[in-house]
């Protein structure tokens, strides 16, 4: 499709990447209206959301009603689909993704959905108040059984995976930090919510037990004194490991597929400038992630970075169904898409571990490629949705359908994967040839199928 | 080497327990005093224990393994583990499935087993993963392993109603799947993961329809996998390293109910599958390896146990010479790792070569990196 090139303009596809790393994709006529905007305004739009225009918990709730994990996914995944605050959601996800918390420990439905509402709360504020929150939530305290870490009994299940996963890195420590730093946080529990029956959903409570704190000295990373959990991530935001950590984090999620967490101790970043242009940026704030997060998106670094990320199935799904328009109304039947994350490999409220998802190529197996194609093939369908069939309407209001290269283009684009292999533009056009005798939409319809078949478009 | 009397190759069956499983919980001191004086919440009373000799015991959750060790079926590999063990889940699991605890590896012990046994990938199938995501284990480059998560549903395009549409899908869709050169190493995994998919899902459609049993499983994940893998298995599709995963053992806390219940549905899976093979003459070729990541903490913290090591592993299989092998931890506070831990007694690495070089005719020498003493668990 050709439009004509407004000098102010910004590039489309450009918006098109961005909008698939700061948030989960647009469609192509969304991404037509946006162009209007320079780049750097669209960042910050995205960086500082309307909050009296985001979707509203209680508004969701009365469409999807009950407690059962998959529905609060279904809400979680409308708002990933429809709200304004793309970059909000993606952020929420992504803090999902480093502090995993699984609920086949916890159980405990409405702390799992309050620990989301964190993230999506100060998912974008300065890193000292996230580990603060974090390690004030209940859900969380109760993953990693600080609820049994006390004075004289420590439970070192936090205090390494504070270390370890959610901020420093395996080798910035020693294993006396981590006996000090566990010690530190003792005391550091949770009111037990009443019994669910017959009372209902409550949520806990954070507590300080003093009773229960060990107040003796303790030695973290250097410093000596009696530390409290707070003084703690005082000293680990501070620390330039922490810095190095959380951008290598956000690099990994927003720019290109780093090598799995565990490595980072021996594998230097890809990109070792652009993530010290971030880590500047972190330590210069004292942690502030939405001013990271500004110096990413606008980098060249950034906007060089297409297609070089494995969607992670969530992404996956949310990109179609955006594209495909069937989810716009809040409805009970989006809970059927919780199942399907899952078995692509991404069971949301549930990572496989505390190290959460392992995120590139790991993606994708035989099982997982399987499950998204055929996703992706049977949410299309027939065509029918109001994505599909608006989009079939401006192929034909455009010059697209006019020959088969022409038509695959368009395709490619609509799809978002504007950038394939000529062995995958090949088989599409000698495709699209051979379709040739059916009639418009069926033609859009089956290369559509097949665009989201592509290798290519497992790629953000 | 052992030969197999049916004349059928060899095959492995993996059955990893993820979270690092409470081997001092499964295979009991029950004797011990220490045992109980430093367990005082998760260790089982002397009254409930299945008693292998007057110091050692099964979990009596584990009744349906210990009914297979009686019948001589089952080696219990003892005090498992490496030099530093390491305490974190996902290192010492790396270490597991690469066989390298001294740096960062990427390649599976498995996936290397598999080189050397298919080469050239004649068959998509010859390793099979089942459950989400493929394990360390079995990755490394160049290695085509099928991952399946439901066998019931396995195939491309499936919603493509019209079957003449569907056939010139496919078509296109292998076509944009060929390995091409020069695409980069992700590309062209995906291109090489894309093609396999589609050799594998004709092969094993026709499983489901054509297995019978009159074993049924219990409904838990580790039973439907392994209930999976005796599917395939018996359809002769030749397939010789299964991998399956049974999550849930990392009991920090509240492990008692915890624990019993994994011990249930691991070993009531372990004994219907075997049950299953044999129905179908299809057991001797089988070998199972039960693994861990680590064993936990030796003394309980009031509610589970942490981090650990010295664990414990399982080779089950009908040529299997059953007992026990190496030799149970030090329960001497003055043996112990850390001050704190069972000290292992014998190297993973030692396992891996034994089941490598004796069950599976593979020269282990690179894939662990050195020769390790191996144990003698097979009936030659």
């Amino acid at each position: 499709m050709t439009t004509v090139a407004h000098p102010t303009e910004t590039d489309i596809d450009l918006l098109g990447h961005l909008y698939r790393r700061a948030g989960f994709g647009a469609t192509r006529e969304q991404l037509e209206s946006y162009t209007e905007r320079s780049y750097e305004d669209t960042v910050e739009a995205l960086l500082n959301p309307d909050p009296n225009r985001d979707i509203r918990d209680d508004v969701l709730e009365r469409y999807i009603h009950g407690e059962g994990p998959p529905i609060f996914i279904a809400g979680w995944l409308y708002r990933m689909i429809n709200s304004e605050a793309q970059l909000q959601e993606k952020m929420t996800l992504f803090w999902h993704h480093v502090f995993a918390t699984g609920l086949v420990k916890n159980e405990h439905v409405l702390s799992a959905k309050n620990q989301i509402r964190m993230f999506r709360r100060n998912g974008m504020g300065d890193m000292t108040t996230i580990l603060n929150d974090l390690s004030r939530d209940p859900a969380m305290l109760f993953w990693l059984d600080n609820n049994e870490n006390r004075n004289g009994e420590p439970n070192e299940n936090y205090g390494r995976e504070l270390l370890e996963l959610f901020s420093l890195g395996v080798g910035n420590y020693s294993e006396q930090d981590i006996k000090d730093a566990s010690r530190a946080f003792t005391g550091w529990t949770f009111e037990q919510p009443p019994p669910l029956y017959p009372h209902g959903f409550y949520p806990a409570k954070f507590v300080f037990r003093e009773d229960d704190h060990d107040d003796g000295e303790k030695t973290f990373l250097g410093v000596t004194g009696n530390l409290n959990g707070g003084d703690i991530i005082d000293i680990i935001v501070k620390s330039p490991a922490s810095a190095r950590f959380i951008c290598r984090h956000l690099y990994n999620f927003f720019v290109a597929d780093e090598p799995q967490v565990p490595s980072w101790n021996d594998v230097p970043p890809l990109d070792p400038e652009g993530i010290a242009m971030m880590e500047a940026k972190f330590i210069e704030t004292g942690g502030d992630i939405r001013s990271v997060l500004r110096v990413m998106f606008n980098s060249d670094f950034f906007k060089a970075a297409r297609y070089k990320k494995v969607k992670s199935p969530t992404e996956f799904i949310v990109g179609v169904l955006k594209m495909v328009g069937s989810q716009t109304e809040m409805a009970p039947g989006m809970t059927k898409y919780a199942g399907a994350i899952d078995v692509m490999g991404q069971k949301l409220l549930d990572p496989p571990t505390v190290e959460g998802w392992h995120t590139g190529g790991e993606w994708i197996d035989g099982g997982n490629l399987t499950e998204r194609v055929n996703f992706a093939v049977d949410e299309i369908g027939e065509g029918l949705a109001p994505g599909i069939q608006s989009l079939i309407q401006r192929m034909k209001d455009s010059e697209a359908l006019g020959s088969a290269e022409s038509l695959v283009n368009a395709v490619l684009a609509e799809s978002g994967s504007g950038e394939v292999s000529d062995q995958t533009r090949e088989a599409l056009i000698d495709f699209a040839n051979d379709a040739e005798g059916e009639d418009e939409a069926t033609r859009v319809i089956r290369l559509l199928r097949l665009a989201v078949a592509t290798p290519e478009y497992q790629f953000a | 080497m052992v030969t197999i009397t049916n004349g059928k190759p060899p095959v492995l069956v993996i059955v990893q327990l993820t979270g690092g499983n409470d081997f001092m919980n499964t295979i009991i001191p029950y004797t011990s005093g220490l045992y109980h004086d430093v367990r005082p919440v998760v260790g089982v009373s002397e009254d409930r224990v299945l008693p292998i000799n007057d110091e050692l015991a099964f979990h009596p959750c584990a009744a349906p393994l210990k009914e297979m060790f009686d019948a001589g079926d089952v080696a219990i590999i003892q005090g498992i583990g490496y030099e530093k063990s390491n305490r974190s889940h996902f290192r010492a699991m790396d270490i597991m499935h690469t066989a390298e605890p001294n740096s960062i590896a990427t390649e599976g012990w498995l996936a290397q087993a598999l080189r050397e046994i298919d080469p050239d990938t004649k068959n998509v199938l010859t390793g099979i993963s089942f459950g989400r995501g493929l394990p360390r284990a079995m990755a490394a480059p160049g290695v085509s392993v099928t991952s399946v998560g439901d066998l019931d549903s396995y195939g491309l395009l499936t919603g493509v109603e019209i079957e003449e549409h569907r056939a010139r899908e496919l078509d296109i869709f292998k076509r944009m799947y060929t390995p091409a050169i020069g695409s980069g190493p992700v590309m062209s995994y995906l291109h090489q993961t894309g093609g396999d998919v589609m050799t594998g899902a004709d092969l094993l459609k026709k499983v489901p329809a054509n297995y019978r049993s009159t074993v049924e499983y219990a409904d838990n994940p580790i039973a439907k996998s392994l209930r999976d893998v005796a599917r395939v298995h018996t359809s002769g599709l030749g397939t010789r390293i299964f991998y399956t995963q049974h999550a849930g053992y990392d009991h920090h806390a509240i492990e008692v109910p915890n624990h019993e219940r994994l011990l249930t549905e691991l070993s009531g899976a372990l004994k219907d599958f075997m049950a299953d093979l044999r129905e179908h003459d299809a057991a001797e070729e089988v070998m199972i390896y039960v693994f861990t990541e680590f064993g936990r903490r030796i003394a309980d913290n009031g509610s589970g146990t942490d981090h650990g090591s010295g664990g414990g592993a399982f080779i089950i299989g009908e040529r299997v010479v059953g007992g026990l092998y190496s030799e149970y931890p030090s329960l001497d506070p003055a043996d112990w790792a850390n001050g704190e831990d069972l000290a292992h007694t014998i190297d993973f690495r030692s396992i891996y070569a034994t089941l490598l070089e004796q069950w599976m005719s593979i020269d282990s020498t690179e894939i662990v990196r050195g020769k390790y003493e191996q144990i003698n668990p097979f009936a030659a």
